[in-house]
């Protein structure tokens, strides 16, 4: 049998086809993650910016003795769908609070219902069809108007999609983390200087580190479950508090540091241990003087990671109830409260239209956040990282 | 007076002790040097020993008196266990200055310290374990004397129904029994994880391959971020998306082929988690495949191998185990994954092979009983915890495995980064 040189060369551009073949696979692959995140972020833009303004309407209001008793006096009866239900029955209230408005009427731009900021926004809206030509109307004389949504910012959660706002998940965020913090960040360094710098390697200290391995697998709801059963109905902590919640995201972020600060503590050569061993140091005084400062970048790294993470967890919290209908802004610790992301579930259970809005809004929030802690991260890490 | 105001009194005396003991210390210490005598230690060392003797027995006194409160239920006055305490802490500041003297080696004895400190906070983590395994097994065998084991496993009918009547012992006002039969449970979620793996696995794979074998550092630079946002994204938004986006373009797919689809199919949620797992799939396959060693491409490369050949049949088998690994810590994430299935797939226990129709998992109904108004007691709600057990074992299973796995592989090429 003979092979012509012409076969082979057809056999070799055959097989270096298939190599382009893989490659263009291989691409095919990366860039349809690529277009997701692309598609993702598109949707989320579209479906959460209109979140960010909100209309207003300018009417005239009327605050006369019958609407301290029935707010809804205060409004002409053809403006009254148009305006918000939570800005009317607030009116008794500043009528109490600033005497000087007693029987006077004054054209005032008030928050709208939802269905005319859907309306405006150009959404589905159940507006009737007259109450329709009236927004055309306002609009066209420039009675009514889409502002910015600074309320979203202030106001903690409502029924009316509105009056919802994001403030009092992010003040409950706040403190949860903080929680998370305190108790994840020393407890996680401790862990980590002990296991690189002090343990003696024997078979105690490696079935530690599978278990600190399998910690960081295992599913976060089962953590809430720990929560629910150890930190609720055992010590009694209260329920849907920021404690409770904190707690059990610190010891769902407890591996996640424990792993990154033993990563950080291993990138410091040997070499400045046996410098601090060779002038007389104790190994406390070696890792608390020479490795720990060194490391430090890379432990603040993984610790905002952590957070970061911590901060996105939902479903432990939903566990040990933060999910609550917080309408006021509480700063306690021990007090029901809810997160951010819980918010977001809670928003996205709603049935009405406007809420979809609020939800992306909400989202859009989220990620500015969590993109900037990691940004943070990754920053702190490009800046300090040193290569030995 | 306040409980809190009582702490931060004991708060403020315990510091006001430990700056006592540490100056008191360190100038008894400075007095002996100066008088010439030869001391083992530097007198701030003595200074620190000082404040650990006066701390630390008072703490741990206040703290056993709290653990003794709690788990025994006993009746101490808080007020009482704070001046035990602050008088431990007393006694602590004597001992811990009559101990100063100059063959006294407080260096090493703060040493000690430190280490049996550090040693105690590793033991956290040991704990969460216990606990997690504690507080999920109690409950579940709590769930496990009212229904039969058995039945759970095997049943095809997941119907709690009426079991909250049952906890409030009005059992026969039920119109029916309750049921609690994992298998629909456990075959929605496993549609959903494969759903979520067929999306996962070649897409991670592949970016990975692509990542490590062909692209220049360039690219590489902007993809490796990128595919980092993909993972940094919460699973609650993941859900939203699944369900407000997903859902409605693939029930609308779906009419387009004739089919039925039903809003809360099994097919968003799978899709959905399959791309929120590619980031984690690529980025532990990369790191696999950057570390076969060099010297079997280039033997490769030398026998005539095209780069495509390479790659195949020498750097993929060779981090198989690696991506074997990789792919069953990802299972293992699916399968506890609970926000994207919470929201996007369906509360009804349906025993279909359809994707396309609606299914429960295992953890939406961990979440649907604990989330409820029912009394703790009732089965519905303990039946989340005997959930919660089979879902441990199954990750904790797949979890192990995956380790020995890689275990095998840094052995075989000797790799300790991984």
């Amino acid at each position: 049998m003979t092979h012509s040189f012409d076969d082979i060369s057809a056999q070799l551009r055959r097989r270096h086809r298939k190599t382009r073949w893989l490659k263009g696979l291989s691409m095919g692959a990366l860039g349809l993650a690529a277009l997701f995140l692309v598609f993702f972020f598109t949707d989320m833009l579209i479906k959460g910016l209109p979140a960010f303004s909100q209309a207003q309407i300018n009417v005239e209001v009327d605050y006369s003795e019958q609407a301290s008793q029935l707010p809804m006096a205060a409004v002409s009866e053809d403006m009254r769908p148009l305006v918000s239900r939570g800005y009317l029955r607030l009116v008794p209230s500043r009528m109490r609070d600033n005497p000087e408005l007693q029987g006077t009427t004054r054209s005032e731009w008030v928050l709208a219902d939802s269905q005319v900021d859907q309306y405006l926004k150009g959404h589905h809206s159940k507006l009737s069809e007259r109450d329709q030509a009236l927004v055309d109307q306002l609009q066209a004389q420039g009675r009514a108007e889409l502002r910015f949504n600074a309320r979203f910012f202030t106001s903690g959660d409502s029924k009316m999609p509105e009056l919802a706002g994001i403030a009092s998940a992010a003040v409950g965020t706040m403190l949860t983390l903080l929680v998370t913090l305190a108790v994840a960040f020393p407890i996680g360094v401790m862990t980590a200087v002990y296991l690189e710098e002090f343990a003696p390697d024997n078979r105690v200290t490696q079935l530690i580190e599978i278990n600190i391995n399998n910690l960081a697998a295992i599913p976060s709801i089962l953590y809430g479950l720990l929560g629910l059963a150890i930190f609720i109905n055992f010590f009694g902590v209260p329920r849907s508090s920021p404690l409770v919640g904190g707690l059990t995201l610190a010891l769902m972020t407890l591996p996640v540091i424990i792993i990154s600060t033993r990563t950080a503590l291993r990138s410091v050569p040997d070499s400045i241990r046996h410098a601090g061993f060779g002038v007389g140091c104790s190994r406390w005084q070696v890792v608390r003087d020479h490795v720990l400062p060194l490391a430090m970048p890379g432990i603040m790294t993984g610790a905002i990671i952590g957070l970061a993470q911590a901060m996105g967890e939902t479903a432990p919290l939903i566990i040990v109830g933060m999910v609550a209908f917080i309408p006021d802004i509480s700063a306690s610790f021990t007090e029901a409260s809810t997160v951010m992301p819980a918010q977001i579930f809670t928003w996205s259970g709603e049935p009405e239209r406007a809420f979809i809005e609020i939800t992306s809004g909400g989202i859009l929030v989220l990620l500015a956040i969590l993109i900037t802690m990691n940004t943070t991260a990754v920053v702190l890490r490009k800046r300090f990282e040193r290569r030995w | 007076m306040h409980t809190d105001q009582l702490l931060a009194l004991f708060c403020a005396m315990l510091v006001l002790l430990g700056l006592i003991a540490f100056f008191t210390a360190r100038a008894k210490a400075t007095k002996v040097r100066t008088s010439g005598t030869h001391m083992t230690a530097q007198p701030d060392q003595y200074g620190w020993f000082g404040v650990l003797s006066t701390a630390a027995p008072a703490l741990v006194v206040s703290l056993l008196g709290a653990i003794i409160m709690l788990l025994m239920g006993a009746e101490i006055p808080v007020a009482m266990l704070l001046v035990v305490s602050i008088a431990v802490a007393c006694l602590g500041l004597v001992c811990g200055l009559i101990m100063v003297k100059p063959e006294f080696h407080a260096r090493r004895a703060i040493e000690t310290f430190v280490r049996w400190m550090l040693a105690g906070a590793t033991l956290i983590s040991i704990l969460t374990t216990l606990g997690i395994l504690v507080s999920i097994v109690g409950e579940a065998l709590r769930f496990f004397q009212m229904q039969n084991f058995w039945d759970f496993i095997t049943g095809t009918v997941w119907n709690p129904g009426a079991s909250f009547l049952e906890a409030a012992g009005r059992a026969e006002e039920g119109a029916s029994a309750a049921q609690f039969g994992s298998v629909p449970l456990f075959a929605g979620t496993f549609m959903i994880t494969a759903i979520a793996m067929l999306v996962a696995i070649p897409i991670g794979l592949l970016s990975a391959i692509y990542m490590s074998e062909f692209a220049t550092p360039r690219i590489r630079g902007i993809a490796k971020p990128m595919l980092e946002v993909l993972a940094g994204i919460p699973t609650v938004v993941y859900g939203f998306f699944a369900a407000i986006t997903i859902a409605p373009l693939i029930v609308a797919a779906a009419q387009v082929f004739g089919l039925k689809a039903d809003f809360n199919n099994a097919l968003a949620p799978g899709i959905v988690m399959g791309i929120m797992i590619i980031p984690f799939i690529s980025s532990l396959s990369d790191d696999v495949i950057n570390s076969v060693p060099d010297s079997m491409r280039q033997g490769a490369l030398a026998l005539g191998l095209t780069h495509g050949e390479t790659i195949r049949d020498v750097v993929v088998p060779a981090a198989l185990p690696g991506i074997i690994s990789a792919s069953l810590l990802a299972v293992s994430r699916a399968l506890g994954e609970t926000m994207i299935v919470v929201m996007a797939a369906g509360m009804l226990p349906n025993l279909t092979a359809n994707p396309l129709e609606n299914m429960t998992t295992v953890t939406v109904r961990i979440v649907a009983a604990l989330t409820g108004d029912q009394e703790f007691a009732s089965a519905e709600t303990l039946s989340a915890f005997a959930l919660g057990l089979v879902l441990f074992v199954v990750t904790l299973t797949l979890n192990l495995v995956s380790v020995i796995m890689i275990r095998r592989f840094r052995e075989k090429y000797r790799i300790n980064n991984l």
